[in-house]
């Protein structure tokens, strides 16, 4: 009846709202349901315990903390380890995923036989497995006592890694090495091996799935710029510096931008191996608190503030990276044409086959004419 | 046309959903009807005693391995102190003590699992504090083993006090109060540690003995079952010193008054019967006896049983198939070597001071 | 231009036209993946332990730790870490349903059996395939589900949340397309709330905050809560690969429709969705692989799927310090169900590009 209503608009006003008020209607039972549930078995509500003290240990960290502090500054440090990771990460991440990828596409066979399996393999098993992996590698290593030395003042062991720091005292600053004292190594700064596996995990991971990106942004690149560029004698690397990297850039953005997001959502498996990132601490909270519903909620607000100021960085980023539409596609100009060379910084499209006036390394053909005509 | 197309899509679609979802919830509310109820009555007062009566057993929340306490034994039957809680609440309620299911669960995964519902009482090691009793809404009815938190080191380090562990890696399992104990302990001597948080606790033991930890920090008397799992026990020592109390018991959800007596009093009765010199060899003459502790133990008369929603002779039951307190600990702790210490009976200078069945 | 020197064939003028540095750049790496196969072929074969005498405690392998790797932890770990603690002696039950899966997958691969009884396939074979873990009928033996684990719990969670999302992913991705408002701004905060934020928080969500949420008494099983999780999740991924198909149907083919008579959702459901569920299958078996693989993170949460299980076997102090050949068999088994499907969902596109060319 007034569903099969003939006026579309009251038809979408009418769904809309049946919509909506069923949305409303499953959320507000489960509130009320889980308001009940709280109320009954005393489970407090609220943020107060955020101003509560702790009381539990973190690993030492970027942020100092100790137990008596409150669980506000407990989630703050973890916050601040999930930034950490997050951010080597993705750098590391995208420097690999670049060499990765071009990579894949080198004449050298054994170069691109090697990367393909990196990343079958990589992309083919879990990134959880990839973890413990790391971690059980890292577990293999020496103990403290007979712990690796490849350079004075640098130990591996399975208690992480131990290098010497810059520190101050009484205004001077001198360096501070780490040695064996009892248990452990002192002094100096030390990378533990839960960050390290968790590093290396996202790192290589990623990176994977980046190369598959940058290869299929560089072989997106019109072929035209790619001969064109050979033509003018750049050499491989520098043709993929200079013309084809760039020209790939709109492409490979979008999807590394996901990667990206990828990256920082993936950093919560820290909690499988014991680093101390922000679900971790959450989930020590809730285990304490019994306030599942306020530790989870803040986490995830958290996880879509970052999620939403790494999108939009890379959509700036992304605009910058853009081509121009202005600038014509390459053309293939007559020799005549105006002489100064249309190899534009910001764009990098080669507009003509002009040679430039920059001095470029002889060919095989220029240096045996040049050789010629010195003989003669 | 499109009309008889979108009817085969939708009687299929129901039909294929149906059957998915009597797949997928059969295992939901088959599970369900097996583990706790489909549906209680919400008028009912006593709805995990209910529950219990009508699945037929108790389902009783367990370490994963802890020697002593709660630990398959090789043939795979559950055995340890608060496993003979849950077997005395089963004789009680149910008639026999082998009417009960364990579901191992990790420190972290206890209190949701309890608060849920999938266990109707959770007898595993848990230190009774403020925050779960009242934080967390956890009733603790009795306290089944009064304990501390002490440290298990590498002999070789030649730790004498655990002030000597200043600066160390200490191993934790996560959830526990342990790690707060610890902390407290640690920041109130102006010391220092590294924390190993894992939630297994099989695998917080494997790192301290692989060496990722100094020390690993638990209840004392399970440490003496870590040790026991050792590669080699002998080149491990349990610190002597307790940084902090840890009474243990029982715990259950405050929904039901009368399954909370019922377990408190399973665990009075199991000390009672110590103190009145009741064994499982020994309560079939007490039957006959004319003392009146006796009479209203076995049931015969005082109507403590019917008080409690049970039948008589519930607290002979517990003794005849569980035993009583001393022959628990004899069978489960005293093989790994623990002594009794502060769980003796207050008139033996412990602290086990229950009231009396009257 | 000529070269200075007569050469012989193709390739060899190929390979000396290559500058130095790649040659240089080609030796060294031959050489060191040949030494890196060397020594992992020392590690994996020749120095390994491939058996032991049965009884035989771990000291073989132990001796060998680091040099050889200790290939018994996998051979009588295997049947755990494939089949979790499923009982012994009914394996052939996990066994038979994960062979229904992969002859599952393996029909869906021939384009010929695209039919609807391909889709009722997908219904009827994983119901069936629970049933037949569950038990309880046709003379099976009922199993729990805390007991299920391994192979079959990773090809359930993943098949039957994937089909269980589609219906709910092309609600979405239409919603999030819709003209009506409020429609889309509801479809767009679900799916970007849910994509936004780690699959391990509802994951959490699901084990701890479930039993919240439901009236008292009414419980649902663990692994139930984990699918529903999963359910919810996938939908929100799949929405976006599908609105991605609808976005590249030409808006001539909704003219076309409107233009034939057709309401919105005869357009909808007769020519659109199926061009672009057509046009966007590989990416959907890219998902389901992402998916596949994402299952693992329920080892956090205390299920033991084919990780988890792989993880416990290393519990066992027999077996501790030997994760590396578990992983690196649980690896391969991941790794052979991800690669064949992400290959034949290369050739599917390549497939389908030509088919769809003009």
């Amino acid at each position: 009846m007034w569903l099969a209503s003939r006026n579309p608009r009251t038809r979408a006003v009418i769904w809309q709202a049946i919509a909506v008020m069923a949305v409303a209607a499953i959320l507000a039972a489960i509130a009320m349901q889980t308001a009940e549930n709280l109320r009954r078995r005393g489970i407090a509500s609220g943020f107060d315990y955020l101003h509560r003290a702790a009381g539990f240990e973190i690993a030492r960290g970027p942020l100092s903390y100790s137990s008596g502090d409150t669980y506000g500054r407990a989630l703050a440090v973890g916050l601040l380890n999930t930034l950490l990771v997050s951010s080597l990460g993705i750098i590391a991440s995208t420097g690999l995923g670049v060499v990765i990828g071009i990579t894949r596409l080198s004449r050298i066979g054994i170069a691109s036989t090697l990367a393909s399996t990196y990343v079958e393999v990589l992309r083919n098993t879990p990134l959880l497995l990839q973890l413990f992996f790391w971690y059980a590698l890292s577990q293999s290593l020496p103990p403290p006592q007979q712990a690796l030395n490849p350079v004075p003042g640098v130990f591996l062991c399975f208690r992480g890694l131990y290098l010497p720091a810059l520190a101050w005292h009484d205004g001077a600053a001198f360096l501070d090495w780490p040695e064996l004292v009892g248990f452990d190594f002192r002094g100096g700064t030390s990378i533990s091996p839960e960050f390290a596996a968790l590093l290396i995990g996202l790192t290589s991971c990623t990176a994977a799935y980046l190369g598959e990106i940058v290869r299929g942004g560089i072989l997106a690149v019109d072929q035209g710029q790619k001969d064109a560029a050979a033509a003018l004698g750049l050499s491989r690397g520098r043709a993929l510096r200079l013309i084809v990297l760039p020209q790939a850039l709109p492409v490979i953005v979008p999807p590394a931008t996901s990667q990206f997001l990828n990256l920082v959502k993936n950093s919560s498996l820290a909690v499988a191996i014991g680093y101390p990132d922000l679900i971790s601490v959450t989930n020590t909270t809730l285990n304490q608190t019994g306030q599942a519903i306020e530790a989870l909620t803040l986490a995830m607000i958290v996880y879509l503030a970052i999620s939403l100021t790494i999108s939009l960085c890379m959509n700036i980023y992304n605009r910058t990276v853009q081509l121009r539409e202005d600038k014509a596609r390459p053309r293939m100009s007559a020799p005549h044409v105006a002489s100064h060379h249309k190899v534009s910084t910001l764009d990098c499209r080669i507009t003509s086959l002009e040679p430039p006036p920059l001095k470029l390394r002889p060919t095989f053909a220029e240096a045996a004419m040049r050789r010629h005509s010195r003989s003669r | 046309m499109f009309r008889t197309t979108v009817r085969r899509f939708g009687c299929l679609a129901i039909f294929g959903v149906a059957l998915l979802l009597s797949g997928c919830t059969g295992a939901g509310t088959d599970t369900a009807s097996a583990h706790a109820v489909g549906r209680l009555d919400p008028s009912s007062h006593t709805p995990t005693v209910d529950s219990v009566r009508r699945k037929g057993f108790v389902q009783c929340g367990v370490t994963t391995g802890v020697a002593g306490f709660s630990a398959p034994d090789a043939q795979g039957q559950w055995r340890g102190l608060d496993v003979d809680i849950c077997r005395a609440i089963a004789a009680a309620v149910l008639g026999d003590a082998t009417k009960v299911r364990y579901t191992p669960l990790t420190a972290a995964q206890r209190f949701t699992a309890l608060q849920s519902g999938e266990i109707d009482v959770l007898s595993r090691v848990t230190t009774i504090t403020f925050q779960r009793d009242v934080q967390l809404g956890i009733e603790f009815p009795a306290i089944n083993w009064y304990d501390g938190t002490a440290f298990i080191v590498r002999r070789a380090l030649n730790v004498k006090s655990v002030k000597d562990l200043n600066g160390a890696t200490i191993c934790v399992s996560q959830g526990t109060s342990t790690e707060l104990d610890i902390a407290d302990y640690f920041r109130k001597h102006h010391l220092k540690f590294t924390p190993v948080v894992i939630e297994r606790l099989e695998e917080s033991t494997n790192a301290y003995f692989a060496g990722r930890c100094d020390a690993f920090s638990q209840d004392q008397s399970s440490l003496a079952a870590v040790r026991a799992r050792a590669p080699q026990p002998a080149d491990h020592v349990v610190l002597p010193e307790l940084i902090s109390k840890a009474p243990l018991g029982p715990g259950v959800m405050p929904n039901d008054l009368r399954w909370m007596e019922i377990v408190r009093w399973s665990v009075y009765a199991m000390v009672n019967a110590e103190e009145l010199g009741l064994t499982s060899a020994t309560i079939d003459a007490a039957l006959n006896s004319d003392d009146p502790s006796l009479e209203r133990f076995v049931g015969k008369n005082g109507g403590f049983g019917e008080m409690l929603g049970l039948d008589a002779s519930w607290a002979f039951r517990i003794v005849k198939q569980v035993g009583n307190y001393a022959e628990s600990f004899d069978r489960n702790l005293k093989p790994l070597g623990i002594e009794r210490g502060l769980n003796r009976l207050w008139k033996d200078g412990g602290l086990l001071y229950v009231p009396d069945l009257r | 231009m000529t070269p200075a020197f007569p050469l012989v064939s193709g390739s060899l003028r190929r390979s000396l036209r290559r500058s130095r540095s790649s040659v240089m750049v080609s030796a060294i790496l031959i050489g060191s993946s040949a030494y890196a196969a060397f020594w992992f072929l020392h590690w994996a074969v020749i120095d390994a332990i491939w058996t032991l005498p049965p009884g035989a405690d771990s000291t073989a392998c132990r001796a060998v730790a680091g040099r050889g790797a200790c290939w018994p932890v996998v051979t009588e770990g295997s049947r755990f870490i494939l089949f979790g603690a499923y009982p012994y002696d009914q394996h052939w039950r996990p066994a038979l349903a994960c062979l229904m899966f992969v002859a599952l997958y393996a029909s869906s691969a021939v384009r010929a059996w695209w039919t609807l009884w391909l889709a009722a396939l997908w219904i009827v074979v994983p119901a069936a395939a629970i049933v037949l873990l569950r038990g309880g009928v046709l003379g099976l033996t009922n199993v729990p589900t805390d007991l299920w684990g391994g192979l079959p719990l990773t090809l359930i969670l993943s098949t039957c949340g994937f089909e269980a999302a589609i219906p709910l992913a092309v609600a979405l991705a239409l919603g999030r397309r819709s003209a009506m408002p409020a429609i889309r701004v509801l479809s767009i905060a679900y799916i970007e709330l849910i994509r936004g934020v780690p699959i391990i928080t509802f994951l959490f969500m699901a084990s701890v905050m479930f039993p919240l949420f439901v009236p008292e008494g009414f419980t649902v099983d663990k692994l139930l809560r984990a699918q529903i999780a999963f359910v919810l999740v996938i939908a929100a991924y799949l929405a976006e690969v599908i609105r991605g198909g609808l976005q590249a149907i030409p808006a001539g083919q909704h003219e076309a429709a409107a233009s034939m008579g057709l309401n919105y959702w005869q357009a909808t459901l007769l020519i659109v969705l199926p061009q672009a569920v057509r046009m966007t299958i590989p990416a959907l078996v890219n998902t389901f692989i992402a998916f596949f693989k994402d299952t693992s993170l329920v080892a956090i949460v205390g299920l033991f799927d084919l990780l988890g299980a792989a993880k416990a076997v290393n519990v066992d102090p027999k077996w501790f310090g030997f994760s590396v050949e578990v992983y690196l068999f649980a690896g391969a088994v991941y790794f052979v169900f991800c690669y064949a499907v992400s290959q034949y969902t290369q050739r599917l596109e390549r497939i389908l590009k030509v088919a769809a060319a003009p």
